[in-house]
């Protein structure tokens, strides 16, 4: 038991000095902590935040990897078809190892700037005000890298996460306290600092935007950017593409598969809100055939600029851009969303709602699930607050009722 | 006339060590004692002083603010020491106890031509009052205020509570006499509670309205009672009493004598024998625990049931309400990697690689320990699962952290005791303390308005 020891001797060494949070993170990491229950209930679950968190970072793992491979996929791909030797996608043309490699050195640099960065700044925070490092982060460190564009610069990522985790969530008071998902902030920071590097048609394929204006320029255009352009995408990609998610777009969001798997075990392992996930999925369905039936009245003819994304069927909404990978993993972040049982109904049918709409309304820039994510966020107390006044108000009107009996009853007391 | 009740929301934890159906009788205790803490928000005044001897059923000290209401002493003996903490505030009165015990002798009371004034007073000087609680506030009652109605759960849920059905046995006629005076003193009902299918003993009362419950803990919790029966609303009161209270007033009012005996399990997993015994209030734990033998020397003895019971020592003492006392390891080590690795020898309502999903019928050993740090309130969604209560548990409780007066009375303080929140703090992944957060919420809400 040596270590175990040791790192006790050292815990009582830095007790009440500053320190102290600092080290707690990395021993707690290690070790979970030899406190007992002192009043209350005596024995406990076997749950704390730290296992919450790693849970959905377990989701995310697939997510990642894929991701990685995609990345590389994605490179060679583009440069095989602007060279006119691109062939259909076969799983061994996908999971080789240059396509591995060439994600990897892309994908693990964003991932350890947004853990360093935004770790540090917890760290930061815990000194500075003496509190224990809270795992928030954890999950937060890991969206982060899957949200963003593959190409973008990692001092602006730096930035956006320094951003994200001071004003989305340390000035609410850490992890618990925010209204914003941080993750969702640090993109949006991104998307309105640096719009260049967040949308377009270069930036979601590696080598994208180097190449732009050489003989050796390739295509970086999302299924979304095409159908924004009214550009036939069926000819391009098949549904199919969109569930295996071997199209461009953010590293994470591509797969509609494994963030269908994700969800699943996020469901299972009750570590989700599956009535945020389905109720989501209702949304987005909802507005989707709302768009179709607009198209199928004739009222939007293939001359209107919103043709091309209102005409894309209902069911394929789910599978392309980012309103898969929002759903299941940002839209359940428990903190953020609605807290009660009905308010996550609400709140989840939302958020799929207005995706759909920002996305085919907003065909600049047509990706519209973070932001409906944050709208939301921002209206969850208000809805939460509307469904706990609904049970308030059974009470008041109990004690109405009630109000009128004890006078008569009290007549009681006396002839007993 | 009997009700059915059925809870679906809540969480049996199956334990180690129940206690075995067979009753010893301990060996009688040198020194008892009373813990001021049983009785919370009495501000207690003496009666006797250090050195003075004392009756079985004599008085010690009264409620600051109700000279009427006594505290009496369990056995007959010596007050050998007064125990006073800071600012001299009275923490335990320690008894000697006498060879030959003697009893202070009430006279009868006869119950049919007794109004509710003369049981009070009755109660009250006999030392019984104490044994009826109200809520709101989750207190001694106060004999002013009629309650709508007094509530009595019949069936022990929490995990290795003793079995009422066992420990009632044969107590029938006191358990109807104290019901006849009780119900005097409401101009509601007497509300009992009996598990369904038990043979308790509480299921032959007469003058009762009679509940069937059913369904995982907390459904004998009284508070799931009053909830499903009729809410505290703003402004009312009503009473509960436990079963083996009721027993003692039942004696009483029988045989005019306080009889501090009672029937208790001494369960738990570091327990060799855990069985029940018969002791008195205010017993040494000694007197039974070495009897019955226990597994190591780093252990927690817990005066009640593992979720809501005081934290106790070896050479503690049994404490005034409860009818169990529970035996665990202490968890005070370090576990690696406890954090992530798969669980198997834990309970967890995840499923997130824990793995207690698996055989909800399978028995478990937990100790003391946290299974984690105190964080603030992240996950949402669970504490509805085991909080059957018509309240939005996570709101009230973060009402009483932020002391919003008039959100604590409108989300529904004024239903619930402590105890209600034993299972959201058991799950808690953010290992908050909800049961001290309602009490202090409770505590303040009685100060400023009650």
């Amino acid at each position: 038991m040596g270590m175990k020891q040791s790192l006790h001797n050292l815990k009582e060494k830095y007790k009440g000095k500053k320190m102290a949070p600092a080290f707690n993170a990395f021993h707690t990491f290690l070790y979970t902590p030899n406190e007992t229950t002192h009043s209350g209930s005596h024995v406990r679950a076997a749950d704390d935040l730290k296992r919450t968190m790693n849970t959905v970072i377990m989701a995310l793992v697939p997510v990642l990897l894929f991701g990685i491979f995609n990345a590389g996929y994605q490179h060679f791909h583009a440069i095989a078809e602007a060279q006119g030797t691109a062939q259909a996608f076969s799983w061994d043309l996908f999971l080789t190892w240059d396509n591995f490699w060439t994600g990897a050195i892309k994908v693990l640099p964003l991932l350890i700037v947004s853990y360093g960065v935004g770790l540090g700044v917890e760290f930061l925070f815990a000194v500075i005000k003496g509190h224990e490092v809270e795992e928030g982060y954890l999950v937060t460190g890991m969206l982060v890298p899957l949200i963003v564009p593959i190409d973008i610069p990692l001092w602006m990522l730096a930035v956006a996460v320094v951003f994200g985790v001071v004003i989305g969530k340390e000035v609410f008071g850490g992890t618990g306290m925010n209204i914003l998902n941080p993750a969702l902030t640090i993109r949006a920071f991104l998307f309105f600092a640096y719009p260049t590097w967040m949308t377009g048609d270069k930036v979601w394929v590696h080598g994208a935007v180097e190449r732009a204006g050489t003989p050796d320029a390739i295509s970086g255009e999302t299924v979304l950017g095409y159908l924004a352009q009214n550009k036939d995408v069926g000819s391009i990609y098949s549904w199919m593409d969109y569930f295996i998610g071997n199209i461009p777009g953010s590293v994470g969001e591509t797969s509609a598969m494994l963030i269908l798997l994700g969800g699943l075990f996020l469901i299972f392992s009750k570590i989700g809100s599956w009535r945020i996930m389905l109720s989501g999925v209702l949304g987005t369905i909802a507005m989707g055939l709302i768009f179709n039936g607009v198209v199928d009245a004739g009222w939007i003819t293939e001359s209107s600029k919103f043709y091309g994304l209102m005409s894309f069927s209902w069911w394929q909404h789910l599978l392309v851009g980012g309103i898969a990978f929002g759903i299941v993993y940002m839209a359940t972040d428990p903190v953020t969303a609605a807290q009660t049982n009905k308010g996550k109904w609400i709140y989840g049918f939302l958020i799929g709602f207005i995706s759909i709409m920002i996305r085919v309304f907003n065909p600049a820039f047509p990706e519209g699930v973070f932001l409906a994510i944050l709208l939301m966020n921002v209206f969850a107390p208000t809805i939460d607050h509307y469904v706990v006044q609904g049970n308030v108000k059974k009470r008041m009107k109990r004690l109405k009722n009630i109000a009128k009996a004890p006078e008569k009853k009290e007549v009681n007391v006396e002839t007993v | 006339m009997s009700k059915d009740i059925r809870i679906k929301k809540g969480l049996d934890i199956n334990l180690f060590g129940e206690a075995e159906k067979t009753t010893s009788k301990a060996v009688p205790s040198n020194v008892y004692a009373l813990n001021l803490d049983d009785f919370h928000g009495i501000a207690p005044k003496m009666l006797l002083k250090q050195g003075e001897s004392v009756k079985a059923g004599e008085p010690l000290f009264y409620n600051k603010e109700n000279a009427d209401m006594v505290f009496v002493s369990p056995v007959s003996g010596e007050l050998v020491e007064i125990v006073r903490g800071a600012r001299r505030r009275i923490l335990t009165l320690k008894i000697l106890a006498d060879k030959e015990q003697e009893y202070v002798s009430h006279t009868a009371l006869d119950l049919a031509k007794a109004d509710a004034d003369a049981i009070k007073a009755h109660l009250l000087q006999s030392g019984c009052w104490p044994f009826i609680r109200q809520r709101p506030y989750d207190i001694i009652a106060n004999p002013e205020v009629a309650p709508k109605g007094i509530f009595v759960s019949g069936y022990a849920s929490a995990p290795l509570a003793a079995d009422l059905d066992y420990v009632l046995q044969g107590k029938e006629n006191e358990l109807q006499t104290a019901v006849n005076a009780l119900a005097k003193l409401t101009f509601g009902k007497v509300h009992v509670s009996v598990g369904k299918g038990a043979q308790s003993p509480l299921a032959g009362l007469s003058g009762v309205e009679k509940h069937t419950v059913s369904g995982p803990h907390p459904s004998g919790l009284v508070g799931t009672l009053i909830n499903r029966v009729d809410p505290v609303n703003k402004g009312e009161v009503v009473w509960t009493v436990t079963p083996q209270d009721l027993v003692m007033i039942g004696e009483l009012l029988l045989t005019g004598k306080f009889n501090a005996e009672r029937t208790i399990a001494l369960a738990g997993s570091s327990v060799k024998a855990p069985k029940y015994y018969t002791t008195k209030i205010g017993a040494e734990v000694s007197t039974f625990l070495y009897a019955a033998g226990v597994y190591g020397e780093n252990i927690r003895v817990i005066n009640g049931d593992v979720l809501t019971g005081a934290k106790s020592t070896p050479d503690g003492y049994l404490g005034y309400y409860n009818n169990t006392v529970t035996v665990i390891p202490e968890g005070d080590d370090y576990d690696l990697f406890g954090w992530n690795r798969p669980i198997f020898d834990k309970v967890s309502t995840s499923r997130a690689f824990t793995f207690s999903w698996l055989n909800p019928k399978k028995k478990y050993k937990l100790d003391t320990n946290t299974n984690g740090e105190h964080r603030a309130f992240v996950v949402t969604g669970g504490y509805e699962e085991v909080f059957p209560l018509d309240i939005y548990p996570m709101q009230l409780l973060k009402s009483c952290m932020i002391k919003d007066l008039d959100e604590m009375e409108q989300l529904g303080l004024y239903e619930v005791a402590p105890e209600d929140f034993a299972l959201t703090e058991f799950i808690c992944v953010s290992k908050q303390p909800h049961q001290q957060i309602i009490r202090d919420g409770l505590d303040l809400l009685y100060k400023e308005i009650g």
